[in-house]
């Protein structure tokens, strides 16, 4: 028997296979698929203090190895999340996450704050890749200081376990993760979308409604791998590994290079089972190496 | 409706032109029941060209056979790949996915059915299906030119079949909005899908007459099943996501 369970700060997973926010809805649209209490974890869409309709159509081009998305945090928010979806996702024998996002630091603290009352919500993942409105639209995890500053003021009101979700975006991840550990974040997950853009050369015009969007799927993951590792040498908290991930192997990757855990996001819409899949992928090459615990293969790469 | 990974097998696939191509497929074990208007996701080869599912509407099933029909037509490199499988290739779907084109309510008398180019294929399987109502079908088909005028004996099955060509090779000449047919404003329902100036040239027609109006979306998809909300429409009640509220819309919510 392989040991697939691992520690995420206080946050214990049966295994170390979540999914990614907004590529899975709330969980419970792929049970017709399978079982997803098998998985290590759900992390829900991005939510946020107030409804958001999100960007106009067209949101998404396919790109080579790749999508672009401009979804624009479409949500109800957190209150209808709490009214109306949270009540179905109690039945789900596993961790679910919320994935929490603002355009100022107060609207990160009151949604943090309600969704603090919630019990069976272990954790929150704070996505700092949300423009800040009021300093001019940069992204809140772009520099150390606005990426603290929203940590910061979330610690104060948040009891259980954040992970904060760090933007590829920036020259220097590894600063901006030593920037979160030092307010107190339990966890880093890396990497969101890179920002991208599509032509449509025919029309003359950019494909998506605006201009640019978040850049995901296989042709990324050389950039995650390479963050992840450069993240590990730089911080003490858990690392969660993301960005490209399509099977066990690309998940075994981001273990190797300092991740404890992973997440599934693209792959979803085309292998709505692939991150069961991953889970038994996992075990099955721990076996084949003769490992007891998957924790034996994190940094193995220093 | 419950929705299943199923992995297809070709029966058979059979060139219509140069673009068009209709793709049967069956399953080992029986078809659960499909609706006019669903869609199913084609996964199209295990390669990273074509990474996404690609959309595609049930164009017509034949639960004897356990048979599935999708007419396809040949945009770029995913309905290419598509038109090269071979008998007995595997094809892996998801279905069936969205809603469904609402039936006709009992006072309804005659249902008229227009599609353009490839949006014709949702129509044959709502044709079959309207069979079991007492209401008259007609068929409001129109393409470029006659050669992509396809499948017409299939749909002359279920109703009349009225065609219009850009280049007068066949039926009236123009577009499906200029034909004689829709002078006679006497249909009780229209369904329609197609190019959007199609649909909403469609709609307006419906509009200004007064008839209930369905249509058919094809917005871009990257999953299908209502997870990633990148294939919204903006409707009355904000946007919804055309792969799970949609792809058939009341003319009614739409901001058309
Ligand atoms: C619900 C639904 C049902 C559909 N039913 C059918 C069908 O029965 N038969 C059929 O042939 N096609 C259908 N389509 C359209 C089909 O999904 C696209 O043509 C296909 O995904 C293109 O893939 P590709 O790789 O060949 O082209 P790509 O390389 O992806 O694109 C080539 C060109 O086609 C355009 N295109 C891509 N996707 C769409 C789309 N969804 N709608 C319009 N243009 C698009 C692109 O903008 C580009 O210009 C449907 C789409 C939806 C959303
Ligand atoms: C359609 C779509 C919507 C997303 N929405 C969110 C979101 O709401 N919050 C968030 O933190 N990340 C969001 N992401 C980013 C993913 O969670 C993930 O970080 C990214 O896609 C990289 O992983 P992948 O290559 O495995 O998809 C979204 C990605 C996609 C494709
Ligand atoms: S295509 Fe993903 S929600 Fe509709």
């Amino acid at each position: 028997m392989v040991d697939l369970g691992i520690n995420i700060g206080n946050l214990q997973l049966k295994n170390p296979v979540m999914t990614a926010s907004g590529t899975f809805g709330y969980g419970t649209e792929f049970s017709d698929f399978f079982d997803i209490s098998a998985l290590g974890g759900i992390i829900i869409k991005g939510t946020t203090l107030h409804h958001r309709e999100g960007n106009p159509y067209p949101r998404m081009a396919e790109t080579p190895a790749g999508m672009l998305n401009a979804v624009g945090l479409q949500n109800k928010g957190v209150e209808y999340f709490i009214t109306s979806i949270y009540p179905s996702l109690k039945t789900i024998d596993t961790h679910v996450l919320v994935n929490v996002s603002g355009s100022t630091i107060e609207e990160y603290v009151q949604a943090a704050e309600k969704i603090n009352d919630l019990d069976k919500i272990p954790a929150i993942e704070l996505n700092i890749s949300c423009p800040n409105v009021k300093k001019g639209g940069m992204g809140f995890g772009t520099s150390c200081a606005s990426a603290a500053e929203v940590v910061k003021a979330v610690r104060k009101v948040y009891t259980k376990s954040i992970m904060v979700k760090l933007s590829p975006n920036v020259t220097n991840i590894a600063e901006i993760a030593q920037a979160v550990e030092a307010e107190g974040a339990d966890s880093v997950s890396l990497i969101n979308t890179l920002l991208g853009m599509a032509v449509d050369a025919e029309k003359q015009k950019p494909v998506l409604s605006t201009i640019t969007g978040g850049l995901s799927g296989p042709c990324v993951k050389p950039i995650a791998l390479r963050m992840v590792w450069q993240v590990a040498k730089a911080v003490n908290i858990p690392i969660v590994g993301l960005g490209g991930i399509m099977n066990a192997t690309d998940a075994i990757e981001f273990m190797l290079v300092g991740a404890s855990a992973v997440q599934i996001g693209t792959a979803n819409f085309i292998d709505p089972t692939v991150s069961l899949k991953i889970v038994n992928g996992i075990e099955a090459y721990l076996q084949k190496h003769n490992y007891s615990s998957v924790k034996d293969i994190i940094g193995l790469i220093k | 409706m419950k929705k299943y990974i199923l992995d297809c097998v070709v029966v058979a696939n059979i060139p219509l032109n140069k673009r068009y191509f209709l793709l049967r497929v069956s399953h080992p074990s029986p078809f659960p029941r499909m609706l006019p208007g669903q869609f199913v996701e084609l996964r199209v080869d295990n390669s990273s060209d074509v990474l996404l599912r690609r959309p595609i509407s049930i164009h017509d099933m034949n639960y004897e056979t356990n048979e599935m029909d999708l007419l396809v037509q040949i945009v770029g490199a995913g309905t290419l790949k598509m038109s090269e499988l071979k008998k007995g290739d595997l094809l892996n779907m998801i279905a069936p996915l969205g809603n469904s084109f609402s039936m006709p309510t009992i006072d309804m008398k005659h249902v008229l059915l227009v599609g353009g180019g490839v949006g014709v294929a949702p129509l044959l399987l709502l044709g079959r299906v309207l069979q079991q109502y007492s209401c008259k079908v007609s068929f409001l088909l129109g393409a470029r030119t006659a050669s992509d005028l396809v499948q017409l004996d299939s749909f002359s099955q279920y109703g009349e079949v009225y065609l219009t060509t850009e280049d007068a090779t066949v039926g009236e000449k123009g577009f499906v909005t200029n034909h004689s047919l829709l002078k006679n404003k006497v249909f009780d329902k229209i369904y329609t899908c197609g190019p959007t100036p199609m649909m909403k040239a469609i709609s307006a027609y419906a509009k200004t007459n007064n008839i209930e109006c369905e249509v058919s979306l094809e917005n871009t998809m990257a999953c299908g099943f209502g997870v990633c909300l990148c294939c919204v429409t903006d409707t009355t009640e904000g946007h919804k996501c055309v792969c799970t509220e949609g792809p058939v819309f009341n003319l009614t919510t739409l901001k058309w």
